[in-house]
């Protein structure tokens, strides 16, 4: 009996006016697997990543979260839960150092912050681990800097530091290579490849090495549908993606 | 996150304040020392509002509803106090009361829970919504007020005496100036401490980036309910201080114009600095009072005033004494 | 808000045989209805000048996401100008143009030297610029016009009563508003929906960045929005004349309950601002006429009177909490509500 996905996503659907964004879609994730999901712009994509992650709610179609339905419950809710996602277009508080901002991200998962002062130990510990978290993405050395003066790939990898700063158990990744140069490219893809088997990964991507190296399974959605899913080597042979997707250069 | 820089003027702002009383006094202008009473019960609701204001990009137009919330208060039990009635008939046990020690608390929960279920309502909407549905909140309380005639309706409520309080003579003016120096400093200590702590990061990141926040997993109106309802009741304070300082208390204290001169005072001192809304009261309270003896129009001057400074000074005097504003301001 | 003609009126055929008139059942049931009738039109009559000034300052939330508080100054602006336009020439119709004029022209001055520098700006900003301009318009009529308010007289033209039911008279005046309003509502729609310049108005309400990706002139369009609110909102102080008196701070008690129709009615919407106002200006009015009434069945005239009027004056604000609770963004939200 195979143990109890992570994720498990069935019959989401959900429609804007005329437009289908999500048809029925059905994704599981197992817990330390990474499932990638491509297609073409406009396929829906980040659309099935707002609805997992809470800000959109579908029509109709549940998600279950560790075994438990969370199609209802609010973003936050879902984040404390263990569900982290990064944002396509990186969202930080750009006014904080990168510092604090992995530090904010670790307070969120530790307990409630109704606290009016500052206790000594409390802050120690979250200052370590975001300096744990910052080492781990690479951005030990600029844990100082105001984040709005880091550079755009120091963002994106101080955007991830965030989403692991709580400890999550699914990762919830919106394009994280989008505008990063060759290199950045690569630093990123050996941390999701250490983090393959700690946590869940749902990864939205357009690059395709990244996607076919990284991944155990890959979902292909067009036009809101899962039209093909399965590991890497069966969606590169399959016709029909290649027809709908690929192009003959795959 | 503060400004290392600047740190010390508070301090000195709060020494210069002390030592305001005695100099009045020696160059024989004891009203004066009225003034600024007025002016540092005005930083105590300013500073609330900052709170909200400069940390939680909560912008509030209805702040005016609990500063009035707080003075009723004192003015209600004293009133009951002097007919030896009870509040309600006695209906809830409570009786009227001079003492400031049951008054002044009294008057902090009241308008602390007027904020609680205004904010409730309100925090569920951002941007436009949430400050007209402010302003509109306030006006509804203002005409609640106007509408107890017991209380003396329009014409406002006097208070024969000022609260009592032990071993202090809250009569005079300068005493009942350094317990209200001396309430704003405390409250000016501990909003310092609770706006670098736990709750105050997450409201300041709550400020810059909601989303964010929330999808790091705070629930983003939880928090900013506690920090309305923190300013209301500090609000509320100011209000009970306000009402002891006038002898009197009126539904004007409730109009909008007041929630306004308020934003006016917090800008004009410098946003999100805390000391910066205490410079802008006091400055406001002294300006209007010298103003209004050259002219009987001086109004006139204030609005071009605000506007330039809206669009040239964003800082205020805060940001002008330290040479720029806070590190993470917009 | 103080009127001058709140009290219902009356015409000289009821007035000469009340008591037997409302002595039979049916002519005391009829006497209810036609009180009902009446207030109802005041109601709507009162919602028609609300959405004269909440049309234009919807679109400019919608549109331009600018939050201004001076619309009100606008608005008195029009009532003063129309009020001496009238004691000088002694037209009204002159008054009515001289308002929309002077308040169009201040309207396109504050646009364009203080208004267009705080687009981009947050609300904050928006919200104390233009409330230091209530205090400048404030002032600057109190030292042209002076203190004490002004009274304006309804046009002869549009004087005295007609009968719309029988024995049921209603002032002329009063319909007249709620036809002009009527008219410049079907206006706005057809502008809003059959016109280009409207198409435009949807696209910036729905998405404002997109307007410029489109390569439309927003200054233009931008000036041209609130060009036509401060128009309206000069109309409606013209017509506001002979019903309230023209006073300093008029605008502002208006303008809490401007808000509160387009809290209710949804930002950037007309047809929302609409629908807010009749709904704001028959629950108001019908509150005010009645509230004490109910609550007489309950309780003592005194207290009834006392509680009825305090709660008439809150009933507003109680809908808006209301509405908020089951649609926090309004009826008819448009989509850049922030």
């Amino acid at each position: 009996m195979p143990p109890e996905p992570l994720l498990r996503v069935t019959a989401l659907t959900k429609s804007f006016g005329a437009l289908r964004a999500s048809d029925g879609v059905d994704i599981d994730v197992a817990p330390g697997e990474l499932r990638a999901v491509i297609g073409p712009n406009g396929a829906g994509k980040s659309t099935l990543i707002n609805q997992l992650a809470g800000e959109i709610h579908p029509d109709s179609g549940t998600i279950r979260f560790l075994g438990h339905d969370v199609t209802d419950l609010a973003v936050d809710a879902r984040a404390r839960a263990g569900l982290a996602r990064s944002f396509q277009v990186t969202s930080i508080l750009p006014g904080f150092t990168a510092l604090e901002n992995a530090a904010l991200a670790a307070q969120a998962h530790a307990g409630h912050s109704f606290r009016f002062w500052r206790r000594a130990a409390d802050e120690r510990a979250l200052r370590e681990r975001a300096h744990r978290v910052l080492e781990r993405v690479g951005l030990a050395e600029r844990a100082d800097q105001a984040a709005g003066h880091l550079a755009h790939g120091e963002q994106r990898q101080l955007e991830l530091a965030m989403v692991l700063a709580g400890r999550p158990r699914l990762l919830l990744l919106d394009e994280p290579m989008a505008g990063l140069g060759p290199e950045e490219i690569g630093r990123l893809s050996a941390l999701l490849d250490t983090l393959r088997g700690e946590v869940g990964i749902l990864l939205v991507e357009h690059d395709m090495d990244v996607v076919f190296s990284l991944s155990d399974r890959i979902t292909v959605l067009i036009f809101g549908r899962a039209i093909a899913t399965g590991p890497p080597t069966e969606i590169r042979a399959s016709a029909e993606v290649r027809r709908a997707y690929l192009g003959d250069a795959a | 996150m503060q400004q290392a820089r600047g740190r010390w003027i508070p301090w000195a702002g709060f020494l210069l304040l002390a030592a305001a009383a005695p100099l009045a006094h020696a160059f024989g202008d004891p009203y004066f020392v009225s003034l600024l009473t007025r002016g540092v019960i005005l930083a105590l609701a300013a500073i609330g509002l900052d709170l909200i204001l400069g940390y939680g990009a909560m912008v509030s137009f209805g702040h005016a509803a609990f500063v009035g919330a707080g003075a009723y208060s004192v003015g209600i039990l004293a009133y009951h106090a002097r007919e030896g009635t009870g509040v309600f008939d006695g209906a809830l046990g409570i009786g009227g009361t001079q003492a400031a020690l049951f008054a002044w608390p009294a008057a902090i929960v009241l308008a602390a829970l007027l904020a609680a279920a205004i904010g409730a309502l309100s925090l569920r909407t951002r941007g436009l919504y949430f400050i007209m549905i402010t302003l509109a909140f306030g006006q509804m309380v203002y005409y609640l007020f106007t509408s107890l005639e017991r209380y003396g309706g329009d014409d406002g409520l006097i208070l024969w005496e000022r609260s009592r309080l032990p071993g202090i003579d809250s009569g005079d003016n300068t005493t009942f100036f350094y317990v209200c120096l001396a309430l704003l400093v405390l409250v000016f200590v501990l909003l310092r401490i609770a706006v670098d702590a736990p709750f105050g990061r997450v409201l300041r990141g709550a400020a810059e980036n909601e989303r964010r926040m929330r999808a790091l997993g705070f629930p983003v109106y939880r928090y900013r309910l506690v920090a309305f309802v923190i300013a209301g009741a500090v609000a509320g304070l100011a209000g009970a201080l306000l009402a002891n300082q006038d002898t009197f208390v009126s539904p004007d204290l409730l109009h909008w114009r007041h929630s306004g001169e308020m934003l006016v005072m917090v800008i004009l001192g410098g946003i999100g600095t805390l000391f910066g809304p205490i410079l802008g009261a006091i400055a406001l309270t002294l300006l209007e009072e010298f103003l209004a003896g050259w002219t009987q129009h001086w109004m006139i001057f204030l609005g071009p005033v605000l506007v330039l400074v809206v669009l040239f000074a964003r800082h205020g005097l805060h940001g002008w004494l330290t040479g720029r504003g806070r590190t993470n301001a917009s | 808000m103080p009127m001058r003609n709140s009290a219902p009126c009356r015409s000289r055929t009821a007035d000469a045989d009340p008591d037997a008139a409302a002595a039979r059942p049916q002519g005391r049931h009829r006497h209810l209805m036609l009180l009902f009738l009446e207030q109802l039109l005041n109601g709507v009559q009162l919602g028609i000048m609300l959405f004269l000034l909440a049309s234009g300052l919807t679109l400019v939330f919608g549109i331009m996401g600018l939050i201004n508080l001076a619309h009100g100054s606008l608005y008195m602006l029009g009532a003063f100008v129309c009020a001496s336009a009238v004691a000088a020439s002694g037209s009204f119709t002159l008054g009515v143009l001289a308002a929309i004029a002077a308040a169009g022209a201040a309207g396109m001055v504050i646009e364009s030297a203080i208004l267009r520098h705080l687009y981009r700006r947050g609300h904050l900003d928006q919200v104390l610029a233009t409330f230091g301009l209530i205090l400048f318009f404030n002032e600057a009529v109190r030292i042209v016009w002076g203190p004490r308010p002004l009274f304006v007289d309804v046009p002869a033209a549009l004087g005295g009563t007609v009968e719309i039911v029988a024995d049921a008279p209603y002032p002329v005046y009063r319909l007249a508003i709620i036809g002009t309003g009527l008219a410049i509502a079907v206006g706005l729609w057809w502008l809003v929906q059959r016109t280009r310049l409207g198409m435009l108005i949807r696209a910036g309400a729905a998405d404002r960045e997109m307007l410029s990706a489109l390569g439309v002139d927003s200054r233009r369009l931008y000036a041209g929005v609130f060009a036509l609110g401060a128009l309206l909102a000069g109309l409606a102080g013209a017509l506001a004349g002979p019903l309230f008196a023209v006073e300093v701070g008029m605008g502002e008690n208006i303008l809490i309950l401007t808000f509160v129709v387009i809290v209710i009615g949804g930002i950037g919407s007309v047809r929302g601002a609409l629908a807010g106002s009749l709904l704001v200006g028959i629950v108001d009015t019908l509150g005010r006429a009645y509230l004490p009434t109910i609550l007489r069945l309950v309780a003592e005239p005194a207290t009834a009177d006392g509680v009825g009027a305090a709660l008439a004056s809150m009933l507003i604000y109680l809908v808006m909490a209301a509405v908020l609770v089951w649609r926090p963004s309004g009826l008819f939200p448009g989509h850049a509500a922030s």
